[in-house]
């Protein structure tokens, strides 16, 4: 018996979200009394620093870093029978999402996405818990398959280191060959991207015009933000569109939330009332955000965004 | 082109979400159920456009009881030439899987689509399911699509960018934003709906290994706490020593 999580490594390295998976399967592993086993594909810079986060053991398959997901669960598959595992953990970002249920169909397994609880031993089965309906309820599942497959929201699982590196092992599988060729990978470097950020300055309508986010994007710059947006904003290209938020959007839940001239609507709140922390900027004290935010202030944005700003470079500097 | 396009109906983001007395089950009285935007806007759209541009046709898959049927009937006012219902419950995404790929096997479809996920449960489970009960490629999040002869080209979205694929029918296909631009159906589409064919077929028995055990309503928030606009440090200062956050 094992945990298995698969440690994403699409452009080469290892990714924060993989590291909070094995802090997820090292808790989750500890509550099944087993162990927690990390499978890395193709390159994977820092797999070995993996075995501090939580993993007994560090496998890498030798493949492709090209993502094609009939490749990826066919080898993720093999390593799971070679280990016994009987959870099967990823991340829930793009290619997590993309393999969970292939795996879970492989295996007839139990399935539930974008967990965040670490389960709890139910007789041969666990539970674990997810938001639903748009964060307006939360719902227990029980997976009772064989092979029992999770994803894990993003910024809910701490790594912490526990251990000392691993050294990272071969593991030999038959590899499929892919259908799918990737033919370009086009990301924004330097920054983190939006669904992994910890912390997220979005903007809205309020801001006007796109001239004007040099003030969102240096309160963003001095908290180490990603920048987000309203769905209107990325609609008349003021922002790109993967910034856009929201029902229709990016789903986050980073641990804070910063709405600036943004009025709250339902669907915007969708993809972002699970953030730990909301903070509202809107001149209208009666703008519905206010209803869902733990911290707001009534003001226009303008004036106080380079304020808040200020403030914090402010606490930086006497933090250092 | 023969195109297989997977709707599910969700409850409007809008409606108020209630459970029964033991929080077991959504109590759907009064609730607004709706055609999920993804398979609707996005991958219903496409695939017509496809079809459209290629000759073809368009058969839309629902799993779901005949009082569904309202929203199986919109899919074909906006351009699918028809309609298989499997007559059952969804139970769970495995499930669902399962009647789509037992479906599919016994048709040669090109493309399979799905919305990228349906906006209740946000699982983005069912396609990658069904792709590897038929071990087909699968290419999740098409915000764009185009064809040439079998080969198709995809952007997809990605954490914090866009990736570029390229494969070859058949394959399954999960739809995000961009992929299309919604349509509404017009009379002529919705008298054509009345006269096209909804096939209804039992469904395959699954064993449920992903049950629901129960729903729990969130926390009331705290409330928001009001700071005056000219005292923003006490904005920083609450964010660092209350909440802890920076
Ligand atoms: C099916 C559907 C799906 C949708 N999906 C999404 C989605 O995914 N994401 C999304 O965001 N929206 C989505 N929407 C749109 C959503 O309903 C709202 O229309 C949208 O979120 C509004 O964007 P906004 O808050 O930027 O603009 P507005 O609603 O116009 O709000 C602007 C706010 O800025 C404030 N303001 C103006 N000037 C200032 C100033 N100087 N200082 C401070 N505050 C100021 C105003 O008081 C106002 O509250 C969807 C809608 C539908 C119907
Ligand atoms: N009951 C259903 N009948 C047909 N297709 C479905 C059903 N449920 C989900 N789907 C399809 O699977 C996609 C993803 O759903 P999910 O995995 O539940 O998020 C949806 O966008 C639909 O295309």
């Amino acid at each position: 018996m094992s945990v298995l999580v698969f440690a994403e490594s699409l452009t080469g390295s290892i990714k924060k979200s993989a590291q909070e998976a094995i802090a997820y399967g090292y808790q989750a592993a500890k509550a099944m009394g087993t162990d927690c086993v990390a499978l890395t594909i193709g390159n994977a810079d820092g797999a070995s620093e993996l075995g501090k986060y939580g993993a007994t053991k560090v496998y890498n398959v030798a493949a492709s870093n090209s993502f094609d997901a009939q490749v990826y669960a066919s080898i993720i598959a093999q390593a799971a029978e070679q280990v016994s595992a009987t959870l099967i953990v990823f991340a829930h970002s793009s290619s997590g999402k993309s393999l969970a249920g292939r795996l879970a169909a492989r295996f007839d397994g139990g399935l539930c996405s974008a967990v965040i609880t670490t389960p709890e031993v139910s007789g041969s089965a666990i539970r674990v818990r997810k938001g639903v309906f748009s964060g307006k309820a939360y719902a227990s599942y029980e997976l009772s398959g064989p092979k029992n497959v999770v994803t894990i929201a993003a910024n809910t699982f701490r790594p912490e280191v526990v251990g000392a590196d691993a050294v990272v092992e071969n593991l030999t599988v038959s590899a499929a060959s892919g259908r799918v060729t990737v033919k370009s990978l086009n990301t924004v470097t330097g920054t983190v991207p939006l669904p992994e950020a910890d912390m997220v300055v979005s903007a809205g309508r309020g801001m006007k015009g796109p001239e004007n986010w040099g003030i969102v994007e240096e309160l963003a710059n001095i908290l180490g933000a990603a920048t987000a947006c309203s769905r209107p904003v990325a609609d008349v290209h003021w922002r790109p569109h993967h910034e856009h938020v929201g029902q229709t959007g990016v789903a986050i839940r980073p641990t804070l939330y910063i709405a600036l001239g943004i009025s709250g609507a339902i669907q915007h709140l969708a993809g972002v009332n699970q953030s730990k922390v909301i903070v509202v900027v809107n001149n209208d004290p009666e703008a519905p955000f206010f209803k869902a935010a733990d911290y707001g202030i009534v003001g226009d944005l303008f004036d106080v965004v380079p304020k808040i700003t200020d403030a914090i470079r402010r606490l930086k500097s006497a933090q250092n | 082109m023969k195109i297989l396009v997977c709707i599910s109906q969700t409850p409007d983001t809008t409606t108020k979400i209630k459970f029964n007395g033991e929080l077991t089950q959504l109590d759907a009285y009064g609730v607004q159920f709706i055609m999920n935007p993804y398979d609707e806007w996005y991958a219903l759209v496409r695939a017509i456009e496809l079809k459209e541009q290629l000759g073809g046709d368009v058969t839309v898959l629902h799993v779901g009881l005949a009082s569904n049927e309202p929203t199986i009937r919109k899919a074909l006012a906006i351009g699918a030439d028809s309609a298989v219902r499997v007559d059952a419950e969804a139970q769970n995404a495995l499930f669902v899987a399962k009647q789509v790929a037992a479906h599919a096997k016994t048709e040669n479809y090109d493309i399979i689509f799905f919305g990228k996920e349906t906006i209740d449960y946000n699982g983005s489970e069912v396609p990658s399911m069904v792709s590897e009960l038929l071990d087909l490629p699968f290419v999740s999040y098409g915000s764009e699509l185009t064809m040439n002869g079998n080969l198709a080209t995809v952007a997809r979205d990605i954490e914090g960018g866009k990736e570029t694929v390229e494969l070859s029918t058949p394959f399954v296909i999960s739809a995000a934003k961009g992929m299309a631009e919604q349509r509404i159906p017009n009379m002529k589409g919705i008298m054509m709906s009345k006269t096209k064919p909804i096939k209804v077929v039992p469904a395959q028995a699954v064993a449920a290994v992903t049950t629901i055990v129960k729903y729990e309503y969130p926390a009331e928030k705290k409330g928001c706490k009001m700071i005056s606009a000219d005292n923003v440090e006490e904005l920083v200062n609450l964010l660092h020593n209350e909440a802890k956050v920076i």
